[in-house]
């Protein structure tokens, strides 16, 4: 191709992207710059007032949020339910997925459907009845636990068992998702590989480790990415089971950034913790993606 | 499609029917209303001749926002119905009118709440309906434990509630005080002659010995078992517990009345009623609430608007929104005329809102107090001493109140 074509073809390639790239400008770049900006005001409800009340204020913000132990507390919470959510989620799901894979089972559609509703059903019904099985008093679970001879325990109202317990809610909830992608990679196994190890005399463990697992690890690596940043995000999970509580043992980073912006108004504070939010997402999102580079490198 | 219209026709028409309805709303008042209010207000309207007020209701949980959103994106209507801890903010962002001359209803209110409303020595607001919280008690628990009513001073409500305790076997808790909600708390300080905040609400004065007493009988209520160490998101179903006696004793408002009539069984209705809160030598006082009206700063129509809030306020207007949502009135002479005091459920809220006392009228009020619940929460839970949490809540108020300060030292503050 001469010169000139390149030319009208790279012309044209833009001309075909402006319109996706302009509202990216618009409704990405443009409101991030701005909330950039707004995270280094102290912008509250005097400056909504008059703006000549608004103070620009440096990395104050970010500052105090380091200092703020209700922030370490949130960043803290979250990271324990990335920590026990995305092992958790990954391995239910890929678990599932095999099992709803494999032609032995019978009654696939059924089970494909049953892992899949939680996902569609709405998530303040599901709420309101994994409170009531989560129920110190009444709860299922703590009725099963009794039948095992353990104390019952205060799943929600304590402390140290709510992360857990809304963290199991929210795999329950999440699970289906991951296991479609993994059903979808598991479908596009070769099926002789399979074969060949089977008539090599693998058994089922041998066949999973040396043929499944590498085959899907694109899938893993995605799953792992979509599921950290989803528990990076988690919000109306903890605001419908406890709203935060007990003592704020559940607040999460995305809920302390929707107190300080919409319920106190300090547009400034809560700019600031979407600025830190949005790094740590990004640091963490680019872990699993560099450990799959890594992978592939050793691979070839 | 043959005889019908095109689609083409529809959506055409359709835009245009939304156009209509668009230019239909303009000619009326445009009204904000909350909750149940919002719900009964339309009958209401058409009986006093106020056909031409447009009605938009919001849900409670989330009418600030929504108040504030209005503002930001000046999009207000022409007045509105608002939680009365909400008018000190609207009142920092000029969004609202002072009430004129002709609408002071002056010794007809109750003076708390009238103290309450007026911001920097205006009436910003006009009372529309009260509410302030009571003790709503179980009769059957306490005459098994040898008391006809609670009795009204600290030493002997615990004493009830001990023996109360003691007589069920750990069964039942002597009062319910859900953890997350401060008016519990706040209640007791305002019971307890606390003072809140200081140097012109400019700072936390929950270290003052008189807060810190409070805050000592709050957590003895839980270390002795009194009280339930738990959250009300972690309790189902209040009113079933209630009728289960599971709890003798709990505070709340008005809005309790209806919801007691129609989720208590039957044969529960005969074994509750209401008394004022508890004190420290005799009953107690608690903050007055309710809702009150008030006209935006934005609006063309000021002179029609303060007219629809003139008739909103009359005798017949009042009294038809208490028969429809069982609101309290604003104005004593409707009690009076009405003899509401006659029911003895809602003659404790009589007696309560004599002995209310107004909060302090800060914008950051309502962070304030979360703050402080938040303390006092981990308090009970055993991480703070009485004293260690009063310097706490002193420090996180201090922080919330430093804009504040600044706009003090600055004059920008009236």
């Amino acid at each position: 191709m001469n010169r000139a074509g390149i030319r009208a073809e790279r012309r044209a390639g833009w001309l075909f992207s402006a319109p996706a790239l302009l509202a990216i400008a618009l409704f990405f770049v443009l409101p991030t710059i701005a909330s950039l900006v707004l995270s280094l005001t102290d912008f509250d409800i005097y400056a909504l007032a008059d703006i000549r009340n608004l103070r620009f204020v440096g990395l104050a913000n970010y500052g105090e949020l380091l200092g703020d132990p209700l922030f370490r507390t949130a960043l803290g919470n979250t990271l324990w339910f990335v920590v026990l959510g995305v092992p958790l989620v990954v391995t239910v799901s890929l678990a599932a997925a095999i099992l709803v894979n494999e032609r032995t089972v019978a009654w696939r559609p059924v089970w494909r459907v049953a892992f899949f509703a939680p996902y569609v059903a709405t998530l303040v019904a599901t709420a309101v009845v994994w409170k009531y099985l989560l129920h110190t008093r009444y709860g299922l679970v703590n009725y099963a636990l009794g039948g095992l001879g353990l104390p019952p325990v205060d799943w929600l109202g304590d402390p140290r068992w709510a992360i857990p317990a809304i963290t199991l809610f929210v795999a329950w909830k999440s699970f289906g998702y991951a296991m479609l992608i993994f059903l979808a990679a598991l479908q596009t196994v070769p099926r002789e590989l399979d074969e060949a190890a089977r008539i090599d005399g693998a058994g089922w463990w041998a066949r999973l480790r040396h043929v499944t697992l590498p085959a899907i690890v694109p899938a893993t690596g995605l799953v792992a990415i979509l599921t950290i940043i989803a528990m990076f995000q988690l919000f109306a999970e903890p605001y419908v089971m406890t709203e935060g509580g007990p003592a704020q043992s559940t607040i999460t980073v995305l809920y302390l950034m929707f107190e300080e912006g919409f319920q106190w108004w300090n547009l400034g504070t809560g700019a600031a913790v979407a600025v830190v939010l949005f790094v740590c997402i990004l640091a963490a999102a680019l872990l699993p993606a560099l450990a799959m580079r890594l992978w592939r490198a050793r691979r070839t | 499609m043959t005889g019908g219209l095109s689609r083409r026709e529809l959506i055409a028409a359709g835009a245009a029917t939304a156009m209509l309805g668009g230019c239909g709303r303009s000619d009326g008042l445009n009204f904000w209303a909350i909750g149940n209010e919002a719900t009964a207000l339309p009958p209401i309207l058409s009986r006093i001749g106020l056909t031409s007020v447009d009605v938009q209701p919001l849900p409670w949980s989330g009418a600030h926002q929504k108040l504030l959103t209005g503002f930001a994106g000046e999009s207000l209507p022409d007045f509105a119905q608002v939680g009365n801890s909400w008018l000190a903010e609207l009142a920092a962002l000029n969004a609202i009118d002072p009430v004129p001359a002709g609408l002071e209803l002056g010794t007809d209110h109750f003076a708390s709440v009238l103290a309450s409303n007026r911001i920097g020595g205006h009436l910003v607001a006009v009372p529309w309906y009260v509410d302030t919280r009571v003790q709503f008690f179980r009769k059957d628990i306490f005459a098994r434990a040898g008391y006809e009513t609670p009795p009204l001073d600290w030493a002997g409500w615990k004493a009830a509630l001990t023996r109360i305790r003691l007589q069920s076997g750990g069964e039942t808790y002597g009062v319910l005080l859900p953890l997350d909600e401060f008016e519990h708390l706040q209640t007791m300080a305002l019971s307890g002659g606390a003072a809140f905040l200081r140097e012109n609400g400019t700072r936390g004065a929950f270290s003052s010995p008189e807060f810190r007493e409070v805050l000592g009988f709050y957590k003895s209520l839980f270390d002795e078992r009194l009280a339930p160490i738990v959250t009300g998101t972690q309790i189902a179903n209040r009113w079933a517990e209630f009728a289960r006696g599971w709890f003798a004793t709990y505070s709340s408002g008005p809005w309790m009345i209806e919801e007691m009539r129609t989720r208590l069984p039957a044969p529960m209705q005969a074994l509750w009623g209401t008394m004022p809160n508890p004190g420290p030598d005799g009953a107690g006082a608690a903050a007055p609430g309710g809702s009150s009206l008030v006209v935006f700063s934005g609006g063309r129509r000021k002179r029609e608007t303060w007219d629809a809030v003139r008739r909103l306020l009359g005798p017949a207007a009042q009294l038809a929104l208490h028969r429809a949502t069982g609101d309290l009135p604003a104005r004593r002479s409707v009690w009076r005329e009405a003899d509401l005091a006659r029911d003895p459920v809602v003659a404790a809220f009589a007696r309560q809102l004599e002995l209310a006392r107004p909060l302090p009228e800060v914008p950051e009020w309502e962070r304030v107090v979360t703050a402080m619940q938040v303390v006092a929460d981990r308090m009970v839970r055993g991480e703070y001493t009485v004293r260690g949490a009063a310097a706490e809540m002193d420090a996180q108020v201090d922080d919330i109140l430093a804009k504040r300060r600044w706009m003090m030292e600055q004059g920008r503050l009236a």
